[in-house]
């Protein structure tokens, strides 16, 4: 027990001595593990409901295999992947933000819109107001946060059910859309720095020293917070899993700046290798928002007001504070999503964010493995659902799959995920978990 | 600070109303330290209402509020926390997707900059619940969700010793237990007693009454009609002054006893 570290303010010196624990205190927090009981432990949890990225990660290699054994020429060419990680960039940030909306147990229907939005106030900005890009971006991010703002006043004091104030703003931020482009319009984006979002790469040293500097950095902290649980005695998770862990992310972070640091250019004239660099902001937003989730007292309190809304209210937890707060996070990052899509389309459309852009968030964030009934979700299931969206969407387009299909299949994905969902949700109430 | 034995918490001449309804009517009520104090009544008969004046729910209309010796004014439940006394409500506010640390320190948590200073809240969570001798928990940081009731009623107190309060209101902790799991809880209320908080106990049932508490304050129609050593009393007395607001030679005269109804 390091004294030094130790805060004693809240409990009187006098009865903190006197407290001795005896060796059969909180048993499970301190039994030492082995290979075998790790993985029982983690087998434990996964049958009481707590399946973790365990769909998500099946649902990737699964449709991986599929549309490589459907399209082995295409597929997994270089090209395509690179192409993959690129579709997924503004799915993933709209799905980052509807976490911590789906953590309340709320919807958000107008995060797709909101984005398309927040897209055209930039493009607008640029190419007809001649801004900056870092003016067009902030406007387009302040637009976000307006936006959040109006649908968690009406949400958290007005008190109107999140999924109607959404469905209204999904109409009528539509209409906003289509009187700032016009109809049939597009705006083009030919800024340099928005374009290369989506359409640059890294150049390749920097995407590799950035993949180990990451990767290091992620096993040092977890390593480091392991000893420091297991040497003053407090719950920690099994070595074994944390190494585990930490071994899946390295060759996840290597791997994938192996393929895209291929030379993927069509022709032999000119190179095209590199990390997009939508990817480095992605990671740096997951970074953010896993710090805010995890670590600070405003992540906890989401949690808990997600879970028990009661309970966080007496505990003194300004609850309407924390509603208002998840809709502007929601809705700065599909600002931001709205950003990377323009990047990506090199425009502006006024359909831009509407049609299944906000399904294909939803369903990454639920196949993630975030809770569509609240308290339960992490800012990584975005990532991991982003991805199996983007293989769907791709790998669909690849096949060729008529328009009427591939609504058909994109419903059906969105409609399982939320199935697994309810029924892990049933098992953990039943198994108490 | 308060020896054991002495005043914590003292009321004298408490009304409350409810628009035309006169629900506490001059209650005197003294609270010491390291004592379990029953506090029993028919339903109506304002314990309830009585708890929220402590608690800092609802204002009073008159009467006084001494607490530690000074006279105090207790306007909103964080003017009580901020005193030193924390509810337990009957329903239980706990969040079942948050581990027990998580809970016990739900609002107050404690932090290193900007960061939640998880380690010192585990070890101050242990230390609070082996100070109260609490053997049922496996893991301090398992889900509340996983909790038995017992074990969830167990993890409310708790939370409730943690803050260095001085009064723990526990409202029925006992009403939806079992037979084991009240033990359970019992024991933990009168250890919380035994280490020097002041507990006042609301229950229904006179076995856990007379188990546990060192007095009993009967409440009859918003009055006090006793306040007595459990040791001076019996079950029936205890029944007949929650009935009827007197037995024998206590309780509330006659005249009073009638006029309130």
């Amino acid at each position: 027990m390091g004294d030094s570290s130790m805060s004693t303010d809240d409990i009187p010196k006098g009865k903190q001595t006197a407290v001795k624990l005896a060796e059969t205190d909180f048993a499970a927090d301190k039994r030492e593990h082995d290979v075998g009981s790790a993985v029982a432990d983690y087998w434990t949890r996964v049958r009481s409901g707590d399946l973790g990225a365990i769909p998500a990660i099946l649902g990737l290699v699964g449709l991986v295999v599929l549309f490589t054994a459907l399209r082995p020429d295409t597929f997994l060419s270089k090209g395509n992947i690179a192409n993959l990680f690129i579709q997924a960039l503004p799915y993933t940030i709209l799905a980052l933000g509807l976490v911590f909306v789906l953590l309340l147990g709320e919807i958000d229907l107008s995060a797709g819109v909101a984005s398309g939005v927040c897209g055209a106030v930039m493009a607008k900005l640029i190419t007809d107001s001649g801004q900056p890009w870092y003016v067009a971006v902030l406007a387009a991010v302040v637009t976000g946060v307006v936006i959040g703002s109006v649908i968690g006043w009406l949400v958290a004091w007005v008190r109107i059910p999140s999924f109607v104030v959404t469905l209204a703003l999904f109409l009528g931020l539509q209409g906003v859309t289509l009187k700032l482009i016009g109809e049939g319009g597009t705006v083009p984006v030919r800024d340099d720095v928005i374009v290369a979002i989506a359409n640059k790469n890294m150049p390749i040293w920097l995407g590799w020293t950035l993949a180990v500097v990451t990767a290091l950095g992620y096993g040092v902290s977890q390593f480091l917070r392991w000893y420091r649980q297991h040497s003053r005695g407090l719950h920690a998770k099994p070595v074994q899993l944390i190494a585990a862990r930490v071994a899946v992310v390295a060759v996840v972070l290597l791997l994938g700046t192996f393929l895209l640091s291929r030379d993927r250019a069509p022709s032999p004239l000119i190179t095209l290798a590199g990390v997009p660099w939508g990817v480095p902001l992605v990671a740096v937003l997951l970074i953010i928002a896993t710090f805010v989730l995890g670590r600070t007292s405003y992540g906890r309190h989401v949690y808990a007001v997600g879970g028990n809304a009661e309970a966080a209210r007496r505990a003194g937890i300004n609850v309407n504070r924390i509603r208002m707060s998840v809709f502007v996070i929601g809705s700065t990052l599909a600002a931001i999503s709205g950003i990377v899509l323009a990047s990506r389309l090199n425009s502006v459309a006024p359909g831009s964010g509407g049609g299944n852009t906000l399904l294909l968030g939803v369903g990454a964030a639920v196949i993630g493995g975030t809770s569509l009934f609240g308290g339960r979700g992490r800012a990584r299931d975005a990532i991991l659902g982003g991805l199996v969206i983007a293989v769907i969407d791709n790998g669909l387009g690849l096949l060729g799959t008529k328009a009427y299909a591939n609504y058909l299949i994109t419903g059906g994905v969105l409609l399982l995920a939320a199935s697994i969902d309810a029924i892990a949700s049933r098992r953990r109430s039943a198994t108490g978990r | 600070m308060a020896e054991n034995g002495e005043p914590v918490l003292r009321l004298a001449g408490l009304n409350k109303s409810f628009g035309p309804v006169h629900v506490l009517h001059d209650v005197d009520f003294t609270l010491r330290q390291g004592e379990v104090m029953a506090l029993v009544g028919d339903n109506g008969a304002g314990k309830s209402t009585l708890i929220k004046c402590i608690a800092g729910i609802h204002p009073i209309d008159s009467g006084s509020i001494e607490f530690d010796g000074r006279q105090v004014q207790i306007g909103s439940p964080r003017d009580a926390a901020a005193l030193g006394i924390e509810v337990v409500y009957q329903d239980l506010a706990l969040a079942d997707n948050l581990d027990i640390v998580q809970n016990m320190f739900l609002g107050r948590e404690r932090k290193r900059g900007l960061v939640l200073d998880e380690d010192s809240m585990e070890e101050a969570a242990r230390e609070t619940l082996a100070r109260l001798s609490v053997r049922t928990v496996k893991s301090v940081r398992q889900q509340v969700a996983s909790l038995s009731g017992g074990q969830r009623q167990t993890v409310a107190i708790a939370k409730a010793a943690l803050w260095d309060s001085k009064v723990v209101i526990l409202d029925e902790p006992t009403a939806a237990l079992g037979v084991a799991q009240t033990r359970q809880v019992l024991d933990l209320v009168r250890r919380l007693a035994d280490t020097g908080h002041a507990v006042i106990l609301i229950s229904h049932n006179m076995n856990d009454v007379f188990e546990v508490a060192d007095r009993i304050t009967a409440l009859y129609l918003g009055r006090v009609a006793a306040q007595v050593e459990r040791a001076d009393v019996t079950h029936g007395q205890v029944v007949e002054l929650i009935t009827a607001g007197r037995s024998g030679d206590l309780g509330l005269a006659p005249a009073t006893a009638a006029e309130t109804i």
